[in-house]
């Protein structure tokens, strides 16, 4: 893989190389996801990253491909997914319009031929040409065979698409070539750095789990989080900042339904800036409690323990050090 | 150094990792990749190759910190000690007392990993080999030697001697100490998840009735493990192509856009209908015990089987979806029996109460599974009402806990209620509760 000088990898060369590239980013990384990213160059393996919503998963990707300055190609999945959105599809309705407009064209062509067989033969010859590049659509994965330099292909939500899929999906990933029959046999010249993301809607098959480099990202500790807001949100007081993550932090040692993500507290700590919120206090959480929690049961259960919450996060100690082991 | 990741990945394997060699292998590439110099980059790299879940993460975590422990780090080094060691044949030769009193941490820890190799104590299974094991590795260090060495003492007959006797015991003692230490370890990595496995395997198998309180928390975490595989199975798409049947009118609005030629052909999808299951449990004496399981595993399904609906009866029929919902599994149990686990067993009175109350459950594609054993007291079976209900369902399943010899005899109306249910089958294990709930969910497909 060194051997080429063409790829825009270059700069993965360890992992505190990829801990540091992807801050400068934005992206705070831990030991965990840096080790992954570079296995997955090593090995030339898809990552397949599981873990709540909103903790990060798709942005690593998007970070990758920011930092690294090559394509992100996105392919998002749904049920119902194929070949045809995922792959390539021929445009038919060009195919059709110039066939339209050659007629008379063809017809000079054709109309030479004394009989039914010779003209078919000579229309044979022209086949290719309505089945070629120009005909084409690409989709995510063609294209990222396509790229010369490399690319991210982020798969997202691969759960959600149905099984079939992801037995062809294998297919692609395992040698990083597409076949279209009418033209050949796509390579990679520089396969993808792949990424699957997965919210566990479904079991994945065993098959794609084993061709995969797996990754659990799960919501941040303390110090990550501060760091993540600091990134994300301009202008935040340190105080403030603070307070902020132990509220969210015992929040979600909660028994809620929706636990806030990191996505939620970035949105709060934009919240409160623009309410010029020095400190937290139980006033305003009462009133932007929403931007943290989503589900309206949530929000009551924990609207009673808010002056708890408010005064452990304004006393100014973490409540629980060294929490999150899950 | 490929030894230590096959070895790690068979502990893996004994403790319910599944590992297959494509991962194996790429588990040594990761390592070839990672080195060995740095532990917290090795055991990333490693656990990005092996563990695929989060449970699998956890074992993955505890059995790394158990085998690469920090001591073990350095018996890498050892390792090529010991061969070198091997080969001028030396390695036997030390004398365990000149070990022992050398203090030499390094070289005691050597000659006990090159015994336990010695011996293959990795390949302990069960907490009761420990001893044995730890004797073997003390003989093959030279465990004689030391036994000499303390019968010449006792004979000398003096103070010196005796002095010299308990100097020997105390060092006797020591190494086997270590020895079981080193025992235990292997016995951690690679005995502890297969007894673990083993003993599991064994309460799959078990009557539910014989299973006693303390077994408890390890059949609710089989029951879990249980529900888990069926979800699996069974949450799949719920949609079915059904190629040969043209959706005439997708494919023309896929195709409105070249001119309604049919490019894009569309076919018909069969929707596959979601399981819908009353479950009816004689809560009796002595079916009580079976009743626990199969509610605690279909409860434990609600993903999969949002539509469940429970009832619970001896003679009255009591709707308990409300008490599960409501209270935690124990509890709610205990309050099921208390409202409904009282007065003499009357099928025909439960059946009337399930006409007059919740006949409206009961539809096409509901699945029926009654537990119970028929023992209804000589009262009237109400055969008729059963049967209206058996007809009405998709599937009647009777789950009856006693074994088939047994059905029929005395007060048992079983024989008069078999020839509506779709099938009558003897469940007594948690094996056979698993086989059963899979075949309702499997008439889904």
């Amino acid at each position: 893989m060194t051997q080429t000088s063409l790829t825009g990898y270059e700069p993965m060369t360890s992992i505190e190389a990829i801990t540091s590239g992807l801050e400068s980013v934005g992206y705070i990384s831990t030991q965990q996801i840096s080790t992954a990213v570079f296995l997955a160059l090593g090995l030339r393996k898809p990552i397949l990253i599981e873990g709540p919503a909103g903790v990060g998963k798709t942005d690593l990707a998007a970070s990758l491909s920011r930092w690294l300055d090559v394509p992100l190609l996105r392919l998002q999945c749904y049920e119902g997914l194929d070949e045809g959105k995922a792959l390539y599809e021929w445009k038919y309705g060009k195919q059709l319009l110039y066939t339209q407009l050659l007629k008379e064209k063809l017809n000079e062509v054709v109309g030479d031929e004394k009989t039914l067989e010779s003209s078919l033969q000579k229309l044979g010859s022209f086949e290719d040409l309505f089945f070629s590049e120009q005909f084409l659509e690409a989709r995510p994965l063609l294209t990222a065979m396509r790229q010369s330099a490399g690319s991210v292909l982020l798969v997202d939500e691969i759960d959600k698409s149905d099984e079939e899929f992801e037995a062809f999906l294998l297919e692609v990933l395992s040698d990083y070539q597409v076949t279209v029959p009418e033209i050949g046999t796509i390579k990679a010249n520089v396969p993808p750095i792949v990424i699957l993301t997965s919210n566990n809607v479904r079991e994945l098959g065993d098959a794609l789990k084993r061709r995969c480099l797996h990754l659990h990202i799960g919501f941040p500790d303390h110090k990550r989080e501060q760091r993540i807001v600091q990134a994300r949100v301009e202008g935040v007081s340190e105080d403030l900042l603070e307070q902020l993550i132990s509220f969210v932090q015992s929040v979600r040692e909660l028994d809620i339904k929706k636990q806030p993500s990191i996505a939620e507290t970035v949105d709060w700590a934009k919240t409160l800036l623009l309410l010029h919120a020095s400190a937290l206090d139980e006033a305003f959480v009462r009133d932007t409690l929403n931007v943290l929690l989503k589900h309206e049961s949530d929000i009551e259960a924990v609207t009673s323990d808010i002056p708890k919450l408010v005064r452990e996060a304004t006393s100014g100690k973490p409540m629980y050090p060294g929490q999150f082991t899950r | 150094m490929e030894r230590q990741i096959t070895s790690f990945i068979r502990a893996l394997r004994a403790s319910d990792v599944r590992v297959s060699t494509g991962e194996a292998i790429d588990a040594t590439r990761a390592v070839s990749v990672a080195g060995y110099s740095d532990r917290a980059f090795l055991k990333d790299a490693l656990r990005c190759t092996l563990a695929k879940s989060p449970e699998e993460a956890v074992t993955f975590d505890e059995l790394f910190d158990a085998y690469f422990a920090p001591r073990s780090l350095n018996s890498s080094s050892q390792d090529q000690d010991n061969q070198n060691s091997e080969q001028s044949d030396a390695s036997s030769e030390i004398d365990p007392v000149d070990l022992m009193e050398s203090g030499d941490e390094a070289a005691i820890a050597s000659a006990l990993e090159r015994a336990a190799n010695a011996v293959d104590a990795d390949d302990i299974r069960f907490s009761t080999q420990i001893a044995y094991y730890a004797q073997q590795m003390v003989r093959e260090m030279g465990g004689e030697r030391i036994q000499e060495r303390l019968m010449q003492a006792f004979q000398q007959r003096s103070e010196e001697g005796d002095t010299e006797a308990e100097r020997l015991i105390d060092l006797r003692r020591d190494l086997t100490m270590r020895a079981r230490e080193r025992v235990q370890r292997s016995y951690d990595i690679f005995g502890k998840g297969e007894t673990e496995q083993f003993r599991n395997e064994f309460a799959e198998n078990k009557k539910l009735s014989a299973i006693e309180l303390s077994d408890m928390a390890r059949m609710k975490v089989l029951v879990a493990r249980i529900a888990k595989r069926l979800a699996v199975k069974h949450s799949r798409r719920r949609r079915k192509k059904n190629r040969g049947q043209l959706d005439v009118r997708r494919t023309m609005r896929a195709n409105a856009g070249v001119d309604g030629v049919p490019f894009n052909v569309v076919w018909r999808q069969k929707r596959r209908e979601k399981p819908k299951i009353v479950v009816i449990c004689d809560v009796s004496g002595s079916v009580a015990r079976y009743v626990r399981f199969l509610l605690l595993l279909l409860w434990s399904m609600k993903d999969v089987v949002p539509d469940l609906h429970a009832f619970a009866f001896s003679n009255k029929l009591v709707d308990v979806d409300d008490i599960l919902e409501k209270n935690k599994f124990e509890d709610a149990m205990d309050q099921i029996l208390r409202v409904a686990g009282m007065g003499s067993t009357d099928y025909g009175e439960a059946w009337t109460n399930l006409k007059s109350g919740h006949e409206q459950l009961i539809d096409r594609r509901t699945t029926i599974i009654v537990l119970g054993d028929g023992r209804s007291n000589h009262g009237n079976p109400r055969t008729d009402l059963f049967r209206s209900f058996a007809a009405r369902a998709k599937r009647t399943i009777w789950l009856n806990p006693e074994p088939q010899p047994a059905w029929g005899t005395g007060d048992s109306e079983i024989p008069r209620y078999r020839p509506y249910c779709s099938s009558m089958s003897q469940v007594s294990t948690l094996k056979d509760l698993e086989r059963a709930v899979d075949d309702v969910l499997s008439a889904y497909a």
